[in-house]
């Protein structure tokens, strides 16, 4: 049975429709993204499964439970990382994991070997004196995390938890999600970025408060229509102009090269002629794999 | 409740923290007394005149030394114009002419009598009575000198005893009320903008997902505030004895014990303007003027509340100062005893529990 | 319509020379002997996680801090000797910092005209120019904190545009805009190249940084590798540049704190 289980969950700003009609399944120990860009309704329906915001349709349940009417025994199961740093920055790192803890019921030795476990894998343990404000960005995600964490909640949610952070850093923030996965916590995580897409267990794309696909990574990506092909040369706007001539091909500028891009069922072969007619070196056209982004980008101009 | 006492440790490291905020708020008060304990002084003194002395004996020398002996009044730096005397007060060069013709020493004399002229200055009322009343006492005593001892001139006179303060000084009514005033502002200043810098900040997102109720929010925010507040108050009060020798007649027990739950009804409207408003500087704004206001004009303070019309009359009841205006004053000026101060005291804690379930009530639990 | 000069450059022309670049603080060493050639008419990525000293390099490039030692030309000006100039021949965009939410897009776009001394006539030539090519037509009237990030951006690449500058630095630009705007808007990125423009971009998302023709990543202050995506991700055997950079850089060791 889902975890986290939403049902049809609409929401409106005035005029703007930030939510419509979005429904989102959760299992134990799953990771699963929620990726779409800024404005896309992320924050909001996050914010809503933490009942800091009321849906105007819909319903929320975690682990059986409903959101809008038994969320104080949700609570102590919850884990939230707001897309803001939202601890105190006049508290150290130690005063701020205590506060919380505390709040939560953890105190004295439990305490601190939570603590102490948190540390080790978040590297803060030379800072426990810093008050938070002096903390760099990095530290204060790990911060923020193990506040989440202190706990051992059962579900983990984090809005945009990687934002502004370089891959590197990214990666292991990802690792320590699949470390949680593997002690039965369920994730839920929003992000902008497509790359992160392909550690997850399930992800689904939101844009314009609507639900635009979901599924598993490779999945999601593999199904885009029709192929792509990477040309490695210098892209001219005379050679991109000859290749968009060529019917039922389309060409665009990408990097150092170009992409090629051609409708469901054909083949590049069938083009082998015309390439040859405009010059185009065959031996430097590759096909690559349709990534997220092109796949994200398809379903967009599908709306 | 263990949570309370974690959200109370929490406030007591961001107050501790704050040292710059810290010192000014146990300051301030101190300050204000100060300014406003030497600025609101109501007794009238050194009211300028001028004496025209066209008599020039002996007599008119010692009536004009009387005048001038007394801290009433003060000489004019000019003379009036004989043309324009009036000239003298239009310019508020002197409040008002006392004028002495020829002939006072000789009527004296003589056992006749004679009339002086005085031209005051009525369009401050109060002074222009002052100087009525103060050179009538003045000529009064002057003939009462000159009477042969023994004679008493026949009437009535009032045998008045004036207990509590017998000098009328002014200090005496104002300080204590200053003091509840000043506290009252602090106090609701100090706790306006807890939750409202939380909301504003952010942290409050974070909070709101743990498990902890508004109410606890709300007392444990309440607590440290109160040995602040408190901490404050006594500052004040011995900083108005002190400087301005208010006198304390009563227990320093019962005030202290009072003074802690004034101070704790005080920070309560803080904490319900904290909860109602969104940005802390909405909340500093508010808690100024829902305070300073209300608690001057309505209190006691300075106007009795019993001239006032009934709508105000009924406002004065939910200004905290109003209660503690006469607990404060009781204790220090006329030594009164629990019996008569348990009831504004039980106003007050009256007052805090509706302020602090109202504010509980107006806790939002959702962001936005 | 040309976007950015008034005739074509020379192409072949360096924009961007530096060599054993270095900046020190006190004892600590931010930028560690950089070299770079970056031609006009390219689009060079700038890679690297936050410490490694991309902010510190690019201050340098833009004239906005001086290097401690090693030799450079900006643009054709010298980089201890004549920053001010450099200045005024760049054009820095950064996502954050750009517009003021409180002016309309068209008020933002006449106070950089003016902060670029530009004439009032000329920043109104160059506005309408901008709003064409940029399609900016219906926003330049609403205050730029109630658009949509996409548009914020054009605004902001059309603010950095004003005084048609050689050089273009352009600090996560496309940070948290849908994958429709930020395609138009590299495209936007790719006409400008074509006209002769060097730009440089930061970012942290890789995907992006596969757009660049050149890309550097910096760690610890130094440059550890340069080149063509599509080159170092072929010969590394990766995936994509994503995996590329995250090999990289755990096979040398942890970035600094």
């Amino acid at each position: 049975m889902a975890f986290l289980k939403i049902d049809s969950l609409s929401k409106s700003y005035g005029e703007t429709r930030a939510l419509v009609d979005f429904s989102l399944e959760v299992e134990p120990a799953e990771v699963y993204a929620l990726v779409g860009p800024d404005g896309a309704g992320k924050t909001t329906m996050i914010r809503i499964l933490c009942r800091l915001l009321d849906p105007d349709e819909g319903k929320v349940t975690i682990d059986g439970r409903d959101v809008d009417s038994a969320f104080e025994k949700i609570k102590p199961l919850l884990g939230y990382m707001p897309q803001q740093f939202s601890l105190y920055p006049d508290l150290s790192v130690e005063e701020n994991l205590t506060f919380y803890a505390g709040l939560y019921g953890l105190t004295g030795q439990a305490y601190r070997e939570k603590r102490d476990y948190l540390y080790t894998f978040s590297n803060l343990a030379p800072f426990a004196k810093r008050r938070a404000a002096a903390l760099s960005g990095g530290m204060k995600q790990k911060l923020a995390l193990s506040c989440a964490l202190i706990h051992d909640p059962k579900i983990l949610i984090l809005d945009e938890p990687t934002t502004g952070v370089d891959p590197l850093s990214r990666r292991q923030f990802w690792e320590i999600l699949l470390q949680l996965k593997a002690q039965g916590v369920s994730v839920l995580v929003s992000t902008p970025y497509m790359d992160e897409v392909a550690r997850c267990d399930r992800a689904c794309f939101i844009f314009d408060g609507h639900k635009l696909s979901e599924g598993e990574p490779d999945s999601l990506a593999a199904q885009f229509e029709g192929s792509i092909y990477y040309y490695d040369t210098q892209p001219t706007a005379k050679i991109i102009g000859d290749l968009n001539g060529i019917p039922d091909l389309s060409a665009s500028r990408f990097g150092a090269g170009m992409h090629l891009y051609l409708k469901p069922g054909d083949k590049l072969d069938r083009y082998l002629e015309a390439l040859g007619s405009i010059g185009a070196d065959i031996d430097r056209i590759s096909p690559i794999k349709p990534s997220l982004e092109d796949r994200f980008i398809q379903l967009m101009e599908a709306r | 409740m263990h949570k309370i006492r974690y959200i109370a440790l929490k406030e007591l490291f961001h107050i501790l923290r704050d040292f710059r905020s810290l010192l000014i708020v146990l300051a301030m008060p101190v300050m204000m007394t100060f300014l406003y304990g030497y600025a609101i002084n109501m007794d009238i003194e050194n009211i300028v005149i001028s004496v025209v002395d066209l008599d020039k004996t002996a007599a008119s020398r010692e009536l004009t030394d009387r005048f001038f002996k007394s801290n009433y009044f003060s000489m004019a730096e000019e003379a009036p114009d004989f043309d324009d005397p009036e000239q003298l007060l239009r310019s508020d060069n002197a409040t008002a002419i006392l004028l002495i013709r020829p002939g006072f020493s000789e009527a004296l004399q003589r056992g006749e009598k004679f009339q002086l002229g005085m031209t005051v200055d009525g369009s401050d009322a109060s002074l222009a009575s002052a100087v009525q009343a103060y050179s009538d006492a003045i000529l009064l005593q002057f003939l009462m000198d000159r009477l042969p001892v023994g004679f008493e001139p026949p009437g009535l006179t009032v045998s008045r005893q004036v207990l509590y303060n017998p000098d009328l000084q002014s200090s005496h009514f104002f300080v204590p009320g200053l003091v509840a005033i000043i506290l009252l502002m602090v106090s609701a200043l100090l706790t306006s903008i807890t939750i409202a810098r939380e909301k504003e900040t952010g942290t409050m997102e974070q909070l709101l997902t743990a498990p902890v109720k508004p109410y606890q929010i709300l007392l444990g925010k309440l607590l440290p505030y109160i040995f602040i507040a408190f901490i404050d108050g006594v500052l004040v009060l011995i900083f108005a004895q002190t400087v301005f020798d208010v006198p304390f007649q009563g227990s320093y027990l019962l005030l202290l014990l009072f003074g802690f739950i004034y101070v704790a009804t005080a920070l309560s409207i803080g904490i319900l303007i904290s909860s109602l408003v969104r940005t802390q500087q909405v909340a500093m704004m508010i808690a100024l003027v829902s305070t300073l206001l209300p608690s001057v004009m309505l209190s006691g303070f300075i106007f009795a509340i019993k001239n006032m019309p009934f709508l105000l009359q009924a406002v004065s009841r939910i200004v905290p100062a109003t209660y503690f205006l006469k607990i404060i004053r009781g204790v220090m000026l006329k030594a009164t005893g629990v019996e008569t101060l348990i009831v504004p005291a039980a106003s007050l804690v009256g007052l805090m529990v509706i302020l602090l379930l109202l504010a509980t009530r107006s806790f939002k639990t959702r962001i936005g | 319509m040309d976007m950015t000069h008034d005739g074509p450059l020379d192409s072949k022309r360096c924009a961007v020379e530096v060599d054993q670049l270095t900046r020190k603080f006190g004892d600590f060493t931010a930028v560690d002997a950089i070299s770079l050639r970056v031609e006009y008419g390219e689009i060079f990525g700038f890679l690297g996680a936050n410490g490694a000293g991309k902010t510190t390099a690019i201050r340098m490039l833009c004239g906005l801090l001086l290097p401690t030692s090693g030799t450079g030309r900006v643009a054709g000006f010298d980089v201890h000797r004549q920053p001010e100039m450099i200045k005024k021949s760049i054009g820095y965009m950064s996502q954050k910092f750009s517009l003021y939410p409180d002016l309309t897009g068209r008020e933002n776009l006449e106070f950089y005209g003016a902060a670029y001394g530009l004439s009032r006539d000329r920043t109104r030539t160059r506005v309408e120019a901008l709003s064409e090519r940029l399609n900016l037509a219906c926003f330049l009237n609403e205050l730029s904190g109630d658009l949509p990030v996409g548009w914020r951006q054009r605004l902001a690449l059309a603010a950095s545009l004003l005084h048609q500058p050689k050089i273009l630095f352009l600090d996560e630009p496309t940070g948290g805009v849908d994958p429709v705007f930020r395609r138009k808007f590299w495209g936007l990125l790719y006409e400008l190249a074509d006209e002769g423009v060097c730009i440089f971009v930061t970012t942290h998302y890789m995907d992006e940084a596969e757009y660049c023709g050149r890309v550097s990543i910096m760690h610890r202050g130094q440059i550890i590798e340069q080149g063509r995506p599509f080159e170092l991700i072929k010969s590394g055997g990766f995936e994509n540049l994503e995996e590329m950079f995250v090999d990289l850089i755990r096979s040398r060791g942890a970035a600094r704190a």
